[in-house]
C-alpha cells in the first residue's frame, strides 16, 4: 500500500494525475485550505481491529444463550405439505422450534424501509418458506438448543413433506409462456398496470427520450449485441449471524452484523408484527456486507426461537448458507444498440435489460435501467426492464446494484464502435461524455459531474500513455457511472471537558466510514481527527439513520457531522460570550479558535471551562440531503491471455475516480481498489453453477472462484476531485462506482488481446478456450 | 437456452462392489452436512503396532489422522465421520525422512510437505514431487500436510500422486497380516478410495533412486486456492547424448475417478528427440487416456484439450530439468 501513500492534495487546478495520485479539478477555484479533510489520519477502530479485539456478531456471548441451527431445503422449488417438528421438540437439550407458522399472517402488508416499498409477506416468507420453498437453501425451520451439535442433530429429525417441482434458474427461460410459476398470484407491473396471467415477470419498466426510431435511422453506424452475466455473490467474509434477546418484558434486544441498524429494526418489527420501539438492534462490527447485509435473515428467526425459549438464541450461518441463503446479485440478460455518426456523436440507443429478482419480486433491475446509458448524454434513447422471479435465493444489492451488468453492455458496444469508427476509446467517450445539463434516459439532469475531467486524466496516466507489447497481450479501457444516494444520518456530538468530541452516529462502519465522518466534524470544529471519538451507537442511542449503502454515507452522514459541527460551534460562542462577557455576535470562530478583540481561546481552552459555564454542549443533526453525488469511474486494464488454456492474466490495472473530494485518500483509494477487485472477479470467474435440479454445486469459497492476492497485480489509482456542489465539503459517493468497468474494461482487453468479444460473463478460462477455438 | 454447459456436482463412478459414494473432493459445498466437529475419540500411536491394532479394532469407524488437513475439515463438514481418530505422527517410521542418491527416498507416510523442499538434496532429487509440494496449499498447510495423506485422501485430482507414479513410488503399507508393497499406479481405486483394508495404513512411500528429470503442472482458473482442473506429472530420463529420451512415464490427474498412468504416451517418447514435436505428440497419446466428467471445475472436453497442453509443458521442464543435471 505504501505506494498509494504517495500523492497529497495537488494544488492545481488542472485536472492532471500522477501514477498513483490526486488530480484536483473544480473549474477555476484552487481548493480550500483544509486541515484535516485530505490528510490519512490512523482509523479510530485500527487498533481494535488488528489486534482482535473488536467485537463482531460471532464473538458476543451471553449468560444462558442458546445456539440455533436452520433447517434449508434441499429443493429449488417444492410445495411444502407439511412440516413435522414434534420429534425435534421432544429432544432433550432442545428449547425452542420455529416455522413460518409462528410469523405474524402478513398478506397484503407492505413496509416502507427508507430505500422503497417492501412486501412483507415476500420478506416474511424468505425469512421462513411458508408454502413453497424457492430455491435450494430457503429457510424452512429453526431450532435453539443447548449447543450446536444438540441443534443440528434435532434439525434431522424435522420431517418436511416435499412436492417438488419443476425449477427455473435462467432468466430468459422463466419469462417464456409454460415456465415453472413461482408465484400464482403474481401479475406483471406493465408500467403501472396490472397484467393478466400466470407470470414470473413482477415488473416491466419503460424509459424513452427524444425519437429513438428515427435517431437509428440517421445514424451512420448501428451496432446491437446481447450480453449474458451470471449470478455472482458480494462475498463478504464474515457470514451473517444474528443473536436476539426476546426478555420477559417484552423488550426485544437484536445484535447483528448489519448495514442498517435501523432497517433492521424496521424490518424485525414489521415481521413480527410488534411496535418499533420494542426492539433495540446493536450493531456489532462487520465483516463486508456490499449490499447483501441490509435484508434481514436471520434477526427475525432468533428473535422467534428467543421469544418461546425466553433465553438468547444466537443464529450463525456457515458458508454454504451464506451462498444459498441470501441474496447474491441477478444474473442478467441485456440487449444494447447504439447508432452513431461518422464523426463519434452516439445518436440513439436502446436497451432490453432482464434481470433475476430471485425468488420474490423486487430486485436490481430499476438502477440497472437507470444507470446502462448514464455515461454518456443521448438524446434519443429508449430503455426496457424485467424484473424476473426464478428459483434462485431472491436477490439483494450488490456494490451499485444492477449497475455492472448494464456497463459490461453498454461500455462493450461502445469499443465495438470506437473500433469501427476508427476512433480512439477514450476521445470517442469524451465526445459523448455526460456533463452539467445532460438529461438522463431516465429523467434527472446532471449537475456538476466530473466524467470528462476522469477520462481526461485517464488519457493522462501514465499507464495509458505507456505501450504494451508482446504476443496475446491487449489492452482495454471502460467507464462506470453510478447515481450513488443520499437518504437520512442522524448524529449527535457532546464536548468533553478534555477538548475533545465524542461523535456518535447510527452509520455501521463498513469502509473506514468512522473516521471519514470524524474528519468531517474535525475540519468543521478545528479540531484533529484524533481529537474526535465516534462511536456507532445502537438504535436507541441516536437518530434515524438510513443503511449504509448507496455510497452515502460520508457525503450524508458526514453532512450530518458537519451541521452538529456547526451547532456545536454556535453553542460555543454563546459559552465565550459568557466568558468574556460580550454578545455571541461579537464572537468570531476561525480554524479552531474563538476570539474577541485581543482575547482568544482554542477549541479546546474553552472546552475546559463549560463546566463552569452551563456544563456540558450536546451539537445534533438529522439530514435528508438531495445532491449531485453521482460517481464516475474509467479503469484501464492491460491482460495477456494464454491462448492454449484461455486463462487471462492481469499485467497492469489502473482506476481513476471523481470523489468529489476525497476525506481520507486512504479509504478512497481502498474503495477504488476494492471495487475493482471485485469487479475482476465478476469478469474472470466468479458464477453461481447450477446441477440439474437447480442446486447451486458450488458453495463455497473453493469452487466459487474469487480473485486472490495472486491473481491481482496492484491497482493503481488516480482520484479526480470536482467537488459536488450540495455538499459543504465537496464530497461524492466513492463507494460503489469502481465495481462497475472491470467486466467491460477486461472483455474489451482480452478482444485487443485475441481478436474475440467475450459477451458473456464470466470470461472463465474455459470460455475464453472455447472462444478462441470458435473463432479458428 | 444459455450456452453454457450446466456443471454436475460429482464423478460418474461405474458401478462398483461397494456403493459408490457421492465424493469427488474433500470440499464439496454441495454435499456438506454440518457445520460442528462431531465429538470422537482421538488416540496417537507410537508403534507401527500399536497403530495395526487401534484401527484393526476401529475397522470403518476409525481414520488415521497425518496432518489432518484432509479429515478434520471433512470430519467437520460431514462428509466422513469417526468414532476414533489415530494420530500416526508420533510413529518414528512415519516421520522418517532418508534419501540416498544411490538407494533413493524413503518418505515417511506423515512428513509434511515442507520438509520436501526445505531439503536441497531431496529437491534436486525428486522436482516432479517437489513441484507437488509447494503447491499444496499455502505455508501453513504445507507445515501440515503430508503426501502420504494426500495419497491416501485419494482425491482424483491430488496433486502429489502423478508425480509420485511418474518417479515410480511403492507404498509401503503395514496391517494385521504384516507389511506389504504396492505401486502408488495402483493404490487408488475411486474417489476417496483405495486399496487400503480393515486395519493397514500407509507406512511410507518409496522412491527409487533419482535419474533423470520430472516436472509436475496443473491448470487451474486462479493462481492458488483451487483444486486441479487437470493435473499432469513426468518424468524422463534422455539417452546418453541428452538428445533423445531413453525412457518415460506420465500420470494425470482431476479426469478419471483416479489418478491414471498414460502409458501410451510415455511409451511413445521412447527413441524420440526430445523436441516440441515429440511432447505434443505425447500430449495428444495422454489425452487418449482421459475420461473426464464435465463438473465445477471444467467442462470435460476442456479438461481432455487440458491433458495435452499440459503434457507438452510438463515434458519441456522435464527434459530440460534432465538436461542441466548432465
Ligand atoms: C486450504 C487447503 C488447501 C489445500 N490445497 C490442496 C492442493 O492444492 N492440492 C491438493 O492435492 N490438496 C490440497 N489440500 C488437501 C490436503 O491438504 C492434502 O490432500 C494433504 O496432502 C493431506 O495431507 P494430511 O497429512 O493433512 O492428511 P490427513 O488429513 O491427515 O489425512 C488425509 C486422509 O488420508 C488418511 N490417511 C492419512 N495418513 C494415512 C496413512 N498413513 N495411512 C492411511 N491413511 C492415512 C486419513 O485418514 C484421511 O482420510 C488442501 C487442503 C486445504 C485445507
Amino acid at each position: 500500500m505504501a505506494e498509494h501513500k504517495t500523492a497529497s492534495p495537488a494544488k492545481s487546478d488542472a485536472a492532471q494525475s500522477a501514477g498513483n495520485g490526486h488530480a484536483q479539478t473544480n473549474g477555476s477555484t484552487v481548493a480550500p485550505p483544509y486541515r484535516v479533510i485530505g490528510t490519512r489520519p490512523v482509523r479510530h477502530d485500527g487498533a481494535d481491529k488488528v489486534t482482535g479485539r473488536a467485537v463482531y456478531g460471532a464473538d458476543l456471548q451471553l449468560p444462558g444463550m442458546l445456539y440455533g441451527a436452520i433447517l434449508r431445503s434441499p429443493h429449488a422449488h417444492a410445495r411444502i405439505k407439511s412440516i413435522d417438528t414434534s420429534a425435534a421438540e421432544q429432544m432433550p437439550g432442545v428449547l425452542a422450534v420455529a416455522t413460518a407458522r409462528d410469523l405474524p399472517n402478513l398478506k397484503d402488508k407492505v413496509a416502507n424501509l427508507g430505500e422503497g416499498a417492501v412486501n412483507l409477506a415476500h420478506l416474511g416468507a424468505n425469512v421462513l418458506a411458508h408454502d413453497k420453498a424457492l430455491y435450494k437453501g430457503h429457510a424452512v425451520a429453526a431450532v435453539a438448543a443447548v449447543n450446536i451439535h444438540v441443534a443440528e442433530a434435532a434439525l434431522a429429525k424435522i420431517r418436511v413433506d416435499y412436492e417438488p417441482l419443476t425449477a427455473v434458474t435462467w432468466v430468459l427461460d422463466a419469462m417464456q409462456p409454460g415456465a415453472p410459476i413461482l408465484h400464482p398470484d403474481l401479475r406483471t407491473d406493465e408500467l403501472g398496470e396490472p397484467g393478466a396471467g400466470n407470470t414470473n415477470i413482477s415488473t416491466h419498466l419503460h424509459f424513452e427520450q427524444g425519437d429513438p426510431d428515427k435517431a437509428f435511422g440517421q445514424a451512420d453506424v448501428v451496432i446491437e449485441r446481447e450480453y449474458r452475466t451470471a449470478t455472482v455473490h458480494q462475498g463478504y467474509i464474515e457470514p451473517h449471524v444474528s443473536t436476539a434477546l426476546w426478555n420477559n418484558d417484552g423488550h426485544l434486544t437484536i445484535w447483528t452484523a448489519t448495514q442498517g441498524s435501523f432497517t433492521a429494526r424496521q424490518q424485525t418489527a414489521e415481521l413480527l408484527q410488534i411496535p418499533l420501539s420494542q426492539v433495540t438492534v446493536v450493531p456489532c462490527e462487520i465483516g463486508g456486507g456490499f449490499g447483501g447485509k441490509i435484508p434481514v435473515y436471520l434477526e427475525p428467526v432468533a428473535a422467534l426461537l428467543s421469544r418461546k425459549c425466553g433465553r438468547p438464541v444466537k443464529l450463525i450461518m456457515n458458508r454454504a448458507d451464506v451462498f444459498e441463503g441470501t441474496g447474491p446479485t441477478p444474473g442478467s440478460f441485456v440487449r444494447v444498440k447504439l447508432g452513431a455518426k461518422k464523426d463519434g456523436r452516439i445518436v440513439a440507443a436502446e436497451a432490453y435489460l432482464a434481470y433475476d429478482a430471485g425468488a420474490y419480486p423486487g430486485g436490481m433491475i430499476g438502477p440497472g435501467c437507470m444507470c446502462v446509458f448514464s455515461c454518456y448524454d443521448i438524446p434519443n434513447a429508449r430503455v426496457d426492464g424485467y424484473d424476473v422471479c426464478l428459483n434462485k435465493p431472491k436477490t439483494a444489492a450488490y456494490r451499485a446494484p444492477g449497475a455492472t451488468q448494464a456497463a459490461f453492455a453498454c461500455e462493450s458496444v461502445v469499443d465495438e464502435l470506437a473500433e469501427k469508427l476508427g476512433i480512439d476509446p477514450i476521445e470517442l467517450r469524451l465526445k459523448n461524455a455526460a456533463k452539467e445539463g445532460t438529461r438522463r434516459v431516465d429523467g434527472p439532469v446532471y449537475d456538476r459531474v466530473g466524467l470528462v475531467e476522469t477520462l481526461e486524466a485517464a488519457r493522462n496516466t501514465p499507464h495509458w500513455k505507456s505501450k504494451l507489447e508482446g504476443k496475446n497481450r491487449g489492452r482495454g479501457i471502460a467507464c462506470g457511472f453510478w447515481f450513488n444516494i443520499g437518504l437520512k444520518s442522524s448524529v449527535s456530538a457532546h464536548v468533553n471537558f478534555d477538548g475533545t468530541v465524542t461523535l456518535l452516529e447510527g452509520s455501521t462502519d463498513i469502509g473506514g466510514s468512522r473516521t471519514s465522518i470524524a474528519m468531517q466534524l474535525a475540519e468543521t470544529l478545528g479540531i484533529k481527527a484524533e481529537e474526535v471519538i465516534p462511536r456507532v451507537v445502537d438504535t436507541d442511542s441516536v437518530g434515524y439513520t438510513d443503511v449504509t449503502g448507496g455510497s452515502r454515507v460520508t457525503f450524508a452522514t458526514g453532512l450530518a457531522a458537519y451541521h452538529a459541527g456547526l451547532d456545536i460551534i454556535a453553542q460555543m460562542r454563546q459559552r465565550a460570550a459568557l466568558v468574556w462577557e460580550c454578545k455571541v455576535e461579537e464572537v468570531e470562530f476561525d480554524a479552531g479558535t474563538f476570539r474577541h478583540k485581543k482575547q482568544s481561546l482554542t477549541f479546546r481552552e474553552l472546552a475546559g471551562k463549560l463546566h463552569q459555564t452551563g456544563g456540558a454542549i450536546v451539537g445534533r443533526a438529522s439530514v435528508d440531503p438531495e445532491g449531485a453525488t453521482n460517481g464516475f469511474a474509467v479503469q484501464i486494464a492491460d491482460v495477456e491471455v494464454d491462448p492454449d488454456t484461455g486463462k487471462t492474466t492481469i499485467l497492469r490495472w489502473t482506476i481513476v475516480q471523481d470523489a468529489g473530494r476525497a476525506i481520507h485518500p486512504s479509504y478512497v483509494e481502498g474503495q477504488m481498489q476494492g471495487g475493482a477487485v471485485q469487479g475482476i472477479g465478476w469478469a474472470l470467474n466468479e458464477e453461481y453453477l447450477y446441477d440439474d435440479k437447480s442446486r447451486m454445486t458450488n458453495a463455497s469459497y473453493l469452487d466459487y472462484r474469487m480473485p486472490t492476492a495472486l491473481d491481482l497485480p496492484m491497482i493503481e489509482t488516480v482520484i479526480v476531485e470536482v467537488p459536488n456542489p450540495a455538499h459543504p465539503y465537496g464530497v461524492r459517493g466513492v463507494g460503489e462506482v469502481p465495481i462497475c468497468a472491470p467486466p467491460a474494461t477486461l472483455a474489451n482487453a482480452i478482444y485487443r488481446a485475441t481478436g474475440v468479444r467475450m459477451r458473456e460473463l464470466p470470461m472463465s478460462p474455459p470460455r475464453v478456450w472455447a472462444a478462441l477455438a470458435a473463432k479458428k | 437456452m444459455r450456452g453454457t454447459t450446466k456443471y454436475g456436482s460429482c464423478w460418474k463412478v461405474a458401478a462398483q462392489n461397494r456403493p459408490p459414494r457421492s465424493f469427488y473432493y474433500s470440499l464439496s459445498a454441495s454435499t456438506r452436512k454440518a457445520t460442528a466437529l462431531q465429538d470422537f475419540s482421538y488416540a496417537a500411536a507410537t508403534t507401527i503396532d500399536e497403530a495395526v491394532s487401534l484401527l484393526s479394532a476401529g475397522g470403518d469407524r476409525a481414520r488415521v489422522l497425518a496432518g489432518g488437513t484432509d479429515i478434520i475439515v471433512q470430519l467437520r463438514e460431514g462428509l466422513r465421520s469417526a468414532d476414533l481418530v489415530v494420530d500416526v505422527k508420533k510413529i518414528p517410521e512415519l516421520m522418517a525422512l532418508d534419501f540416498d542418491p544411490a538407494r533413493g527416498l524413503l518418505l515417511g507416510a506423515a512428513v509434511p510437505c515442507y520438509r520436501l523442499y526445505d531439503d536441497e538434496r531431496i529437491a534436486a532429487a525428486y522436482p516432479a514431487l517437489v513441484d507437488s509440494a509447494r503447491i499444496i496449499g499455502g505455508w501453513q498447510i504445507q507445515g501440515r500436510a503430508s503426501i502420504g495423506g494426500n495419497l491416501c485422501n485419494s482425491s482424483p485430482a491430488a496433486d502429489s500422486i502423478p508425480s509420485l507414479i511418474a518417479l515410480g513410488a511403492t507404498c509401503r503399507i503395514a496391517g494385521p497380516a504384516g507389511t506389504r508393497e504396492v505401486p502408488v499406479a495402483e493404490f487408488c481405486t475411486a474417489p476417496g478410495r483405495n486399496c487400503l483394508a480393515r486395519g493397514e495404513f500407509l507406512v511410507s512411500l518409496v522412491l527409487p533412486a533419482p535419474r533423470g528429470g520430472s516436472a509436475y503442472l496443473r491448470f487451474i482458473p486462479r493462481n492458488e486456492m483451487d483444486i486441479a482442473v487437470v493435473g499432469v506429472g513426468a518424468w524422463v530420463e534422455l539417452d546418453p547424448s541428452g538428445q533423445k529420451i531413453a525412457d518415460a512415464r506420465i500420470a494425470l490427474a482431476a479426469v478419471a475417478p483416479t489418478p491414471v498412468v498414460a502409458a501410451e504416451a510415455g511409451k511413445s517418447l521412447v527413441g524420440q528427440p526430445a523436441s516440441e514435436a515429440s511432447f505434443k505428440a505425447a500430449g495428444e497419446a495422454a489425452k487418449k487416456v482421459a475420461r473426464p466428467i464435465t463438473d465445477r471445475r471444467g467442462p470435460a472436453d476442456y479438461r481432455t484439450h487440458l491433458v495435452g497442453v499440459l503434457t507438452q509443458r510438463v515434458l519441456a521442464t522435464a527434459v530440460e530439468r534432465a538436461k542441466s543435471k548432465k
